[in-house]
């Protein structure tokens, strides 16, 4: 039933991703703030929350997406997330995260236009 | 006979004693002359084994003992005594003062009234006895009239009718072996729609075990009107018994506090037989332990808890039905009560069964030894109806769960409901809103309400009807306070003026058409109503 969480960075070109995987909840808050700081070494402006493989985000889960904006804001990066289901883009608009969170369908078009950003402040 | 009869009336006519006040009373005959006097005589009086010892007439100037009575004959102005003896018992005395000639009695005299004595004696033992028995059974009425207006009493002390639940069949039979009983059974209704349910016996029979039942029966009362659990209450009545429980007497009680709306159970025991559940496909004993109540101050009841679904019932018995006995010396015993339960009939159908089948094996002439008392519940459906009824109120019971309050386990009750309501066929967003509230319902519950306590579990209820899914998710958090859902606020949230937490009953409060909180003092329970379309159900 409760599956399995999983985050690793991952860096395509310039763009620093997390892939996410399996429930986000309580129990996965180490994990998450572990690769959340270690992606924010990266040279990247815009971190990316992968959520294609999540299967189940609790409020505790959106907490802790709360608390990672918190971070973001403190050292000046921006979040942008990919391949949350309709659901749970549903919830990210109910609780704002939309305002602070770019939300793309997947990743290609995330990847499209992050980078697109990023040559038009170049 | 006739002459020494006609000689004595001669003696009699003599002048009698006066007798003074107090300590005497004298009663007239009829005749001027003959008095009859009644002396109290001290049990340890001398004169009583020297009276019965003698035979005839005894001169009181004879007497040389240090008596009271014959110090009071002697000032009453009596000359003589003539002691009625019979089978070495001393059962009534004459007394007689000088004789009207003022002569001496003759031997003749003495001689007579002997013979009266004698032959008196034997009728004046039946009197007695006759007059005994009259006494005592004039007593008799006299107490079983007191026990009649005991019995009446008492009755009153017991509810005047079973409650009448929609989709509940309750029973009870209440027979005692005496005028008064030791056993009692009582209904408790709670504001909440609950019913408490009481079974007790008290150890002895009679009027003793009566007194100690009003009082106990009081004391549960007033507790279970305070206190919510039945093992505190059975506490709190322990406590208050134990100080005045007469010697070797003691209660086994039963208290059970039914939910009639789910078929929901819990139970403590203090000593009493354990009731039994008749489920669909097995007879489940529902056992508690605890001391009889009145014994030892400060015993802990435990408490468990039974769910009773429709077709299912319970019943609780008085040891008085499993202790009785047939000619032969056999017990009634638990076997036949277990095939009693088991047969299909219900409600006051199975009281009469039971009787019957008691009396069969007891007997016609049977004495009953002990109290006989018997309670039974039968849920016959759930309250909610049937969904294809055109009323759109009707509500029925899709399924319930129990979750036991562990991190984690949210997931398993939004896939149990999802699973639950399949055939609603509501929309995927739709049944996605529903289970993310279902989730956070069930979370807050186990985090917050049980706080992860083991023995405390999450109910939910999935109800349906015909315009409205309801999910009722209930925990042992009553009273606590609760957060306004509309308060998280996101920019807040990031600027760390507000816990980044907090999004819980902000996610319910959205995704759901309604949500209503309901508190009995000791369980919350979060109400999830979503809206349905006409053709959905």
């Amino acid at each position: 039933m409760n599956q399995p969480f999983h985050a690793a960075i991952r860096q395509v070109n310039e763009q620093v991703i997390i892939d996410l995987q399996g429930d986000i909840n309580a129990l996965v808050n180490q994990e998450l703030q572990v690769v959340y700081e270690q992606a924010e070494k990266g040279m990247t402006r815009t971190i990316l929350l992968n959520f294609e493989k999540v299967s189940y985000i609790n409020s505790t889960g959106i907490a802790m997406i709360v608390g990672l904006l918190a971070k973001a804001r403190q050292s000046q990066h921006k979040m942008a997330a990919c391949g949350l289901s309709d659901h749970y883009i549903e919830i990210f608009d109910i609780t704002r995260l939309t305002d602070y969170i770019k939300v793309y369908v997947d990743e290609p078009s995330a990847l499209l236009e992050l980078r697109s950003q990023i040559n038009a402040q170049m | 006979m006739g002459s020494w009869l006609k000689r004595a009336k001669e003696v009699l006519t003599g002048r009698s004693a006066d007798v003074p006040a107090p300590w005497s009373s004298s009663d007239s005959t009829g005749s001027n002359d003959i008095l009859t006097i009644e002396v109290d005589i001290s049990p340890s009086d001398p004169l009583l084994p020297y009276l019965t010892s003698m035979n005839g007439v005894v001169y009181l100037s004879n007497l040389d003992l240090d008596s009271p009575a014959v110090q009071y004959f002697r000032q009453a102005g009596i000359k003589i005594l003539i002691p009625f003896v019979n089978q070495g018992e001393l059962i009534g005395l004459m007394s007689l003062g000088p004789r009207r000639s003022e002569q001496e009695y003759s031997t003749d005299d003495r001689q007579y009234l002997a013979t009266l004595a004698t032959q008196a004696s034997p009728a004046l033992r039946i009197a007695l006895l006759v007059k005994r028995q009259r006494s005592e059974e004039r007593e008799r009425e006299r107490i079983e009239q007191e026990l009649r207006v005991a019995r009446v009493v008492q009755e009153t002390l017991l509810p005047k009718n079973v409650p009448n639940l929609p989709n509940w069949q309750i029973s009870a039979h209440w027979q005692p072996a005496r005028a008064v009983s030791g056993d009692f059974y009582d209904f408790i209704s709670f504001p909440d729609g609950k019913l408490g349910l009481i079974i007790a016996d008290v150890t002895d029979k009679g009027v003793p075990a009566a007194l100690v039942m009003a009082t106990t029966r009081n004391t549960l009362r007033s507790a279970a009107e305070r206190l919510v659990f039945p093992g505190q209450v059975l506490a709190e009545t322990n406590n208050l018994l134990c100080p005045d429980m007469p010697m070797s007497m003691f209660v086994t009680c039963l208290y059970a506090i039914l939910d009639p709306v789910n078929g929901h159970l819990i139970y403590a025991n203090a000593g009493h037989p354990p009731p039994y559940q008749r489920g669909q496909n097995e007879l489940i004993e529902l056992r508690a332990r605890g001391m009889p109540l009145g014994l030892i101050p400060d015993s802990v009841y435990e408490e468990k808890e039974a769910r009773l679904h429709p077709g299912e019932s319970m019943m609780m018995y008085s040891d008085g039905l499993l202790e009785a006995h047939n000619p032969e010396g056999e017990m009634f015993g638990l076997l036949r009560i277990r095939e009693l339960m088991v047969t299909p009939e219900c409600g006051e159908k199975r009281i009469q069964h039971m009787l019957s089948e008691l009396s069969r094996f007891t007997s016609s002439d049977w004495e009953q030894e002990d109290d006989v008392t018997f309670v039974c519940l039968d849920m016959l459906s759930y309250p909610y109806g049937n969904v294809n009824s055109s009323d759109e109120k009707v509500e029925r019971l899709l399924a319930e769960y129990t979750i036991p309050s562990e991190p984690g386990n949210e997931r398993i009750a939004m896939e149990q409901v999802a699973e639950a309501i399949q055939s609603l066929s509501l929309p995927p967003k739709r049944l996605e809103r529903v289970k993310t509230a279902v989730a956070e319902a069930t979370m807050n519950a186990i985090e917050h309400g049980n706080q992860y306590r083991t023995d405390t579990p999450v109910n939910i209820h999935v109800i349906v009807s015909k315009n409205q899914l309801k999910v009722e998710v209930m925990d042992y958090g009553g009273g606590m306070h609760l957060p306004e859902p509309d308060t998280a606020d996101l920019e807040s949230k990031i600027l760390g003026l507000q816990s980044p937490r907090g999004w819980g009953r902000f996610l319910i409060k959205k995704l759901t058409d309604e949500m209503n909180d309901y508190t009995d003092g000791v369980h919350h329970t979060l109400e999830l109503i979503f809206n349905l379309p006409e053709d959905q159900v």
